[in-house]
């Protein structure tokens, strides 16, 4: 399988009166296309601000893209998405990347039928006339299950329900038969029935129309039943990168192990209480010249507090930012 | 959307019943209300005249009964001044207020809106200072102060406008304003001027903010499509509410205005009731001008429901 | 565009106030008003007309009542026929305008202060009973404040004005009383919000007081808004007191207020157009002053207009 996007080094800061927030700091990652990635962080890892830097989605000022390539390969040839102008880049979303957002809410316009909303991209992107434009978006609502579609059509938002208005906001991201698709969080706001549903029907779609997807969320467990693999991100940094399978069998970085941990348990006797991951969070005001989590971190040794570690391999696809060999109980020697 | 305008319509004629109380005990808090509407050196036999003919002897709660049965039907009694019914001279007076308010709104939309628009849009521009510049100008100059120094400067000094009075001209039987108006109307139009800009470029600033617009920049529309569509259609549905509400604001506040430039409405009455303690046209006078912000609002109200689809098509 | 990214998203910006002490705030918030210039310059413009009421009988050139006829209509200092013992000349009776200008301030900012003062302290304590209490009582103050608000306030206030009649003590009552409701609202919101967030709802669990509760949790984070809401107001009533001056129904005709400058003025308007000019730039002066440290008070006690630099 060819990569359909390679990210590397990619560097986003926010300038605020309170002064820089280094939200990323060199996020390197690839996708394969058709594939599923999960990415999983907890709040303020950089999760969705990778995904918006790369779409030009984030507010500048105050964000500042200050490094990186994300390149972009699809049949017209390739692309470094950082390099786009605004119209380039206008180009790209809705049309060849889709973006779905956590509360379809507050992510679709209140006063616009959703009907509308969803023709809108078709118009830009495919330049399809009205008559079209109506038939399409039906189909589309269709597909994406919504009951009544040729009625709804016209509803506004507000008339759906939280996991029809999530479904719409699919059709939206869907539109216009995009290669990568961007889910940002969007299971969050439902109940768990709901959840399995818009999880079941992105995969359906997926599967139909071999698109790429990109999945965060900060739930490990949503992760094993949809993804290829998973990047678990810290501090605006990737700190572990494998194969679904692999990542939950060996966990490399003792982040991961402890997010792992953390997820309650079914097999286990039921007495373990649930573990949280103690110690202070990161500071990204003041990134220090060491491991973000050498504060949290239970392996952590003398180096851990003097360098940044870096990426090492310790599988065919399975990469990890740390010193320590957690398998071996000992620092690495080989980085 | 039934049930809204009626709850809308419910709570309007509350609140006119309380402004009906409010009135009529406003007289009567300080004691004795004939000792307000004589002269300080009436005799005795005058005073009890006047009690006996505004029928201040009788009991207080026939006197409430009374009033708010005259109320309904619009009349408030006769003007002591005038001799004559106090809502005639009301409606006399109305059609200079309302063309002297409405100007004013015009202008105030004319120029507020567009400048909010724009201000909002460009954060930090040359046009955004403009448009901070005019809201706070709107809302730090007295329009009291302002028709002073426009008389002075346009009417005294280059004699360009007309300071004082009203004029119209008459075409095909209608009365159509002349250049009369621009002065008082302008001075009358600041503050609303700066209230919508100040309105329009924060609603502005709030929605480009939005999460759904953030979802129309991922769809790739393009920055005018996004503007058009998103951001203006969604900052015009409160719009409405802060132009029916200064518009209310417009026709109840120009006692001031309409006293310096001699405009013969419903300003220059209240004053001139005041000025010769007829309180029976000031009560009349609070009452109409409460009737008019009253249903003002709701129209405004009923307005804001038909373009907001969420209460629309809410139950 | 995509603010919320940055705000709600991801939780990137954490507060960073939370445990300082008061140097450090005082600091931060001397910071915040020398990155906007505007708050600085309108708190200046509202402390000279602080001290100007405070220290009006030394820096007065004249009595503020004095009347001297053959200096009478006297124009401003820079006109033809002016002069230096009168800056800014004088009025019909010969009375210094500068003066009466200075000792004018303290009939406005006597008004501004206890009227929202009263005003303020009435609000905040129905704000918190109606907040706290809910039910009927909430709905039947909730149903006065909105009566209130509804009525075409000018109108209002000008006959209030001409019932009670001129005095200084009647001018604070009636905008004292009248402006209420809007500190009502304001308070019972922030109180409604307040209630619902985690922090009110961890107290609680823990077992505080309701008083307990009002006073260590609620209180503090009202003081912000309601400062914000106060500035705005006393503004408000500055020129309100001014307006009823100037229809003669403020203070008596001799004491020497901004509003009764320019009820004289107004009657010289075409002849002697300074003597209504300068009272009105004192309005506006002050308005000034206090919109522009009332809009950066807001901006700064809103976070998330503080986190954007400009």
């Amino acid at each position: 399988m060819a990569p359909i996007l390679e990210v590397s080094d990619l560097v986003t800061r926010f300038y605020t009166f309170d002064g820089v927030v280094h939200a990323l700091n060199g996020v390197s990652f690839d996708l394969q296309a058709g594939e599923t990635l999960a990415i999983v962080g907890e709040s303020g890892s950089g999760k969705s601000v990778t995904m918006m830097s790369l779409l030009h989605l984030l507010p500048m000022p105050p964000a500042r893209i200050e490094g990186g390539s994300a390149l972009f390969h699809d049949d017209s040839g390739t692309i470094d998405l950082l390099k786009l102008n605004r119209a380039e880049i206008s180009r790209v979303r809705g049309g060849r990347i889709g973006f779905i957002f956590q509360d379809a809410l507050s992510a679709l316009n209140p006063v616009m039928t959703v009907g509308r909303q969803i023709a809108e991209s078709l118009e830009r992107h495919l330049g399809l006339g009205h008559e079209q434009c109506r038939r399409r978006v039906v189909e589309l609502l269709e597909k994406v299950g919504i009951p009544g579609a040729k009625q709804r059509y016209r509803n506004y938002p507000h008339q759906f329900s939280g996991g029809m208005r999530q479904r719409v906001m699919i059709a939206v991201a869907m539109a216009c038969n995009p290669k990568i698709v961007i889910a940002d969080e969007p299971t969050t706001a439902l109940d768990v029935t709901v959840q399995a549903q818009i999880v079941e029907l992105t995969q359906q779609l997926q599967r139909e129309l071999g698109i790429a997807v990109i999945w965060i969320t900060h739930d490990l467990g949503v992760v094993a039943g949809i993804a290829d693999r998973v990047l678990v991100m810290y501090a605006g940094r990737p700190v572990e990168i494998a194969p679904v399978d692999d990542l939950y069998d060996h966990p490399g970085h003792p982040y991961t192990i402890g997010l792992l941990e953390a997820l309650p348990r079914m097999d286990a006797a039921g007495s373990k209480r649930l573990i949280s991951i103690e110690g202070s969070p990161p500071d990204l005001m003041a990134p220090p010249a060491h491991c973000q989590f050498a504060w949290r971190c239970r392996y952590a040794f003398e180096r851990c507090w003097n360098e940044v570690p870096p990426q090492v391999s310790v599988g065919p696809q399975h990469h990890i930012t740390c010193f320590y060999d957690v398998n071996r109980e000992r620092p690495r020697d080989n980085v | 959307m039934q049930r809204y305008i009626l709850s809308r319509l419910f709570q309007s004629i509350m609140i006119l019943f309380g402004v009906l109380f409010i009135i009529f005990f406003m007289l009567q808090a300080t004691g004795d209300p004939v000792s307000l509407m004589v002269s300080r050196n009436a005799s005795p036999e005058e005073i009890e005249a006047v009690r006996e003919a505004m029928g201040f002897n009788r009991p207080l709660i026939v006197q409430f009964g009374d009033f708010i049965a005259g109320a309904v039907v619009g009349d408030f009694g006769d003007s002591l001044r005038h001799k004559q019914p106090a809502m005639d001279l009301i409606l006399e007076r109305l059609p200079a207020t309302v063309e002297l308010a409405t100007t004013a709104l015009f202008m105030a939309m004319l120029i507020g809106i567009p400048l909010g628009l724009l201000g909002g849009s460009n954060p930090g521009s040359l046009w955004d200072t403009l448009a901070r510049g005019a809201g706070l100008i709107g809302q730090t100059i007295p329009n009291f102060w302002l028709a002073l120094i426009l008389i002075i400067v346009f009417a005294v000094k280059l004699g360009w406008l007309p300071a004082f009075g009203r004029e119209t001209w008459q075409f095909l039987g209608i009365t159509l304003p002349t250049r009369s108006v621009i002065l008082p109307a302008f001075a009358l139009g600041l503050f609303t001027m700066g209230q919508l800009v100040r309105f329009t470029r924060s609603a502005v600033m709030e929605i480009r903010s939005e999460d759904f617009v953030r979802t129309a920049y991922s769809k790739g529309l393009s920055d005018r499509q996004i503007y058009i569509r998103h951001i203006l259609r969604n900052a015009a549905i409160p719009l409405i509410s802060i132009i029916g509400v200064q518009f209310g604001y417009l026709l109840s506040g120009s006692i001031y205005i309409e006293t310096i430039c001699s405009w013969p409405g419903l300003g220059n009455l209240l004053a001139e009731a005041i000025g010769n303690r007829d309180f029976a046209l000031v009560q009349a006078i609070a009452f109409f001008t409460s009737l008019v912000v009253v249903t003002l609002n709701l129209l405004t109200d009923i307005a804001y429901g038909l373009a907001d689809p969420r209460i629309r098509y809410g139950d | 565009m995509a603010d919320a990214a940055q705000t709600k998203g991801t939780g990137l910006l954490v507060d960073q106030e939370a445990d300082q002490g008061l140097g450090a705030k005082l600091v931060y918030v001397g910071r915040l008003l020398w990155r906007d210039k505007s708050g600085l310059l309108g708190l200046i413009m509202f402390l000279t007309v602080v001290f100007s009421a405070v220290l009006a009988p030394w820096i007065s050139p004249h009595p503020p009542l004095k009347q001297d006829l053959r200096a009478a209509k006297r124009p401003p200092v820079w006109a033809a026929k002016g002069d230096i013992s009168h800056p800014l000349g004088t009025d019909n009776l010969g009375r210094d305008l500068l003066s009466r200008i200075i000792y004018g301030s303290r009939v406005s900012l006597t008004v501004g202060f206890f009227g929202v003062l009263i005003a303020g302290s009435l609000g905040l304590v129905i704000g918190l009973v109606s907040g706290y209490a809910g039910g009927r009582t909430d709905n039947v103050i909730m149903g006065g404040v909105n009566l209130i608000l509804a009525l075409p306030y000018l109108v209002f206030v000008v006959f209030i004005a001409a019932i009670l009649g001129r005095s200084l003590i009647n001018v604070i009552l009636i905008f004292g009383f009248t402006d209420i409701p809007i500190f009502v609202r304001i308070t019972r919101g922030e109180v409604l919000r307040l209630r619902e967030s985690g922090f009110v709802e961890s107290a609680k669990s823990i077992g505080a007081g309701r008083l307990r509760i009002i006073f260590d949790h609620i209180l503090p984070n009202l003081l912000g808004p309601l400062i914000t809401i106060a500035t705005f107001e006393m503004s408000a009533m500055i020129f309100y007191e001014a307006g009823l001056g100037f229809l003669g129904l403020s203070v008596p005709p001799s004491v020497p207020s901004w509003g009764n400058m320019l009820a004289t003025g107004r009657k010289y308007l075409t002849i002697y157009p300074w003597i209504a000019t300068f009272p009105g730039l004192a309005i506006v002066f002050t308005g000034l002053g206090m919109n522009l440290f009332g809009d950066w008070l807001r901006d700064a006690l809103d976070p998330r207009m503080r986190r954007l630099k400009r």
